[in-house]
């Protein structure tokens, strides 16, 4: 039988996978957005699975929210992106330098 | 309560959305030369919302089955927001006009305007719904202004850093939420504060954990402030100037509300996560801060230290330490916009903006008037009497030591002297050094008049206020606690 735990746990897991792809990553600006997604899936795994067990409607309701706002964030980022690139000529992690101290 | 009850509760909200979306369409079909109306336009909405504020928005309590909650709290935060929104409006055109093809467009005063509009949700937030949304609203506006300038290719770095760190922290909050609905069982702020006080479990534990991990992001509190210098530098100053005012309120009395509102009981866990990150600031931004030559750089970092002192009276956790908190963001809110107004006078001969510290050498003799400003300025952000930076710590170091957290009094005192040395630096740049060649003159009244406020508020005469100051924070604290 797969319970609560199990969901807290893949949602745990995804949600580390997702933090240490934007730190580990050194290669690729795309990556880090995936890697955002990522993040706010294991939320909303998280919101769903707590909403079915609560037996309470709020939870899938936020999960609907986040989604949304997760469509705004991915086209926001992705703008600025572009504009990144079309200045630099790269998107590699590691050329995001211009400022440091 | 009446369904037109309610809606009179968000006043200030709808006027300033159903305005943003008019001036949206206006710029959308006018095109850049619409931009100066446009501007205009956004100043006078914000001061048709701040007139809202003296309606039930002020007053009216909860709204929409305690999503939102209208009380002199949230209206004390929304007036300070809706001040620094307009100052960072007002002053854009002539920094805009200076720059190489990146003239002012009419969409920035709209995100201003959306931004704002978010961070009066937050602030009045009750319920872990709401305060996503508006903190959202929020955060993706400020992604866009960040990299307003698209020919800059250090906007467009900044813009791009501020949204990576911007959408983890906001992960990290949500990820927070999400455990702290599953263990309470509601959104609710009231809810949530009753499971509190059933004793904490796990789940609880690190839900208050991430939840405070994502806020300290927000308001770029050490150990999550290594955005902060990056993206103040890289950003157009006049978006600067926004971001060190009046997100920073916001990110703060959210902070507040959910602390004292929603995690009440859980004082003694939050305390020791606030204490950590308000010493951490004041350290970390103190020392950081002597080795840079920018002097937006160097305000970042003067940032994260202010923040640090804020956060001392948020740990004291007492109504005196929530007025104490609302008296030094507004404070430093005068000091902060004052600082980026003199910031926006440093340009050469020709008008382009420099940003050197260096270039500030021997003000005193070029332009005297602006110097003795910003040492105004820079003596009142280290705190030093009779300017009215020093009540602002006096304010929150009391509230501490009322709270009995002596040793946290002592080692912010300690570092706020650290904090001193480079304040005093730039004073030192500007009146003791040989004259680097001369600004070119201001020729802006409103920026000038813009600046002799701010220095007004913060030298002696403002001591005249604190009657007027503390019963408005007390009355908000009272609204909280």
């Amino acid at each position: 039988m797969i319970g609560l735990t199990h969901y807290l746990v893949v949602s745990a897991i995804l949600f580390t996978m997702g933090v240490l792809g934007i730190f580990v990553n050194r290669k690729n600006l795309i990556v880090i957005l995936m890697a955002i997604e990522l993040i706010l899936l294991a939320v909303n795994l998280n919101l769903v699975a707590f909403s079915a067990y609560l037996q309470d409607l709020v939870g899938q309701v936020f999960a609907m929210f986040v989604l949304t706002v997760a469509a705004g964030e991915a086209a926001i980022g992705l703008a600025i992106l572009v504009i990144y690139f079309r200045g630099r000529g790269s998107i590699a992690v590691d050329d995001v330098n211009r400022m440091k101290g | 309560m009446s369904y037109s009850q309610q809606m009179m509760m968000i006043l200030p909200e709808i006027v300033l959305a159903l305005g943003s979306l008019i001036l949206m369409m206006v710029s959308a079909f006018a095109g850049h030369r619409s931009a100066r109306g446009v501007s205009w336009a956004a100043v006078a909405l914000l001061i048709g919302a701040g007139i809202a504020l003296l309606g039930p928005a002020s007053s009216g309590g909860v709204a929409f089955y305690g999503l939102l909650r209208a009380d002199a709290f949230s209206a004390f935060a929304k007036l300070l927001i809706y001040i620094a929104a307009a100052v960072s409006i007002i002053i854009a055109p002539r920094f805009f006009a200076a720059t190489h093809g990146d003239d002012l467009k009419p969409e920035y005063p709209v995100l201003i305007l959306l931004s704002a509009i978010g961070m009066g949700v937050m602030v009045s937030a009750s319920d872990l719904l709401t305060l996503y949304v508006g903190l959202e609203l929020q955060s993706l506006a400020a992604y866009v202004l960040a990299s307003f300038m698209r020919q800059d290719t250090r906007s467009a770095e900044a813009g791009l850093k501020y949204f990576v760190l911007g959408a983890l922290a906001s992960g990290i909050l949500l990820y927070g939420i999400s455990l702290v609905y599953g263990f309470t069982g509601s959104t609710l702020f009231d809810v949530i504060a009753l499971q509190y006080s059933g004793g904490l479990s796990t789940g609880l534990l690190f839900g208050l954990v991430f939840v405070f991990a994502g806020l300290a992001f927000k308001i770029s509190a050490v150990p999550f402030h290594m955005w902060t210098p990056d993206v103040y530098e890289g950003a157009p100053t006049p978006v600067t100037a926004f971001f060190a005012s009046a997100p920073k309120v916001a990110a703060m009395g959210l902070a507040v509300r959910i602390a004292v509102e929603a995690m009440g009981p859980a004082v003694d866990q939050w305390r020791q996560i606030v204490i950590f990150a308000a010493l951490a600031s004041i350290i970390l931004g103190a020392v950081a801060a002597i080795g840079q030559s920018n002097i937006k750089r160097l305000l970042a970092y003067s940032s994260i230290n202010n923040v640090g002192f804020a956060l001392v009276g948020l740990a004291a956790g007492t109504q005196a330490g929530v007025s104490a908190v609302l008296i030094y963001m507004t404070i430093y809110i005068a000091m902060t916009l004052g600082s980026f107004l003199i910031v926006l006078q440093m340009r050469d001969e020709n008008g382009v903006p420099v940003e050197t510290i260096a270039s500030l050498a021997g003000m005193s003799r070029t332009r005297p008037w602006l110097a003795a400003a910003l040492a105004m300025f820079m003596f009142s952000l280290a705190g030093i009497p009779p300017l009215f930076g020093f009540y602002a710590k006096f304010a929150v170091f009391s509230a501490a030591v009322d709270a009995g957290l002596f040793a946290l009094a002592a080692v912010g005192i300690a570092a706020s002297v650290i904090g001193a040395y480079y304040y005093l630096r730039v004073v030192k740049t500007m009146f003791f050094d040989e004259p680097a060649p001369a600004f070119a003159p201001m020729q802006s009244k409103v920026e000038g008049g813009l600046i002799a406020i701010s220095a007004l508020f913060i030298s002696p005469l403002g001591y005249l206020l604190i009657p007027a100051l503390l019963s408005a924070t007390t009355s908000a604290a009272r609204a909280l606690l």
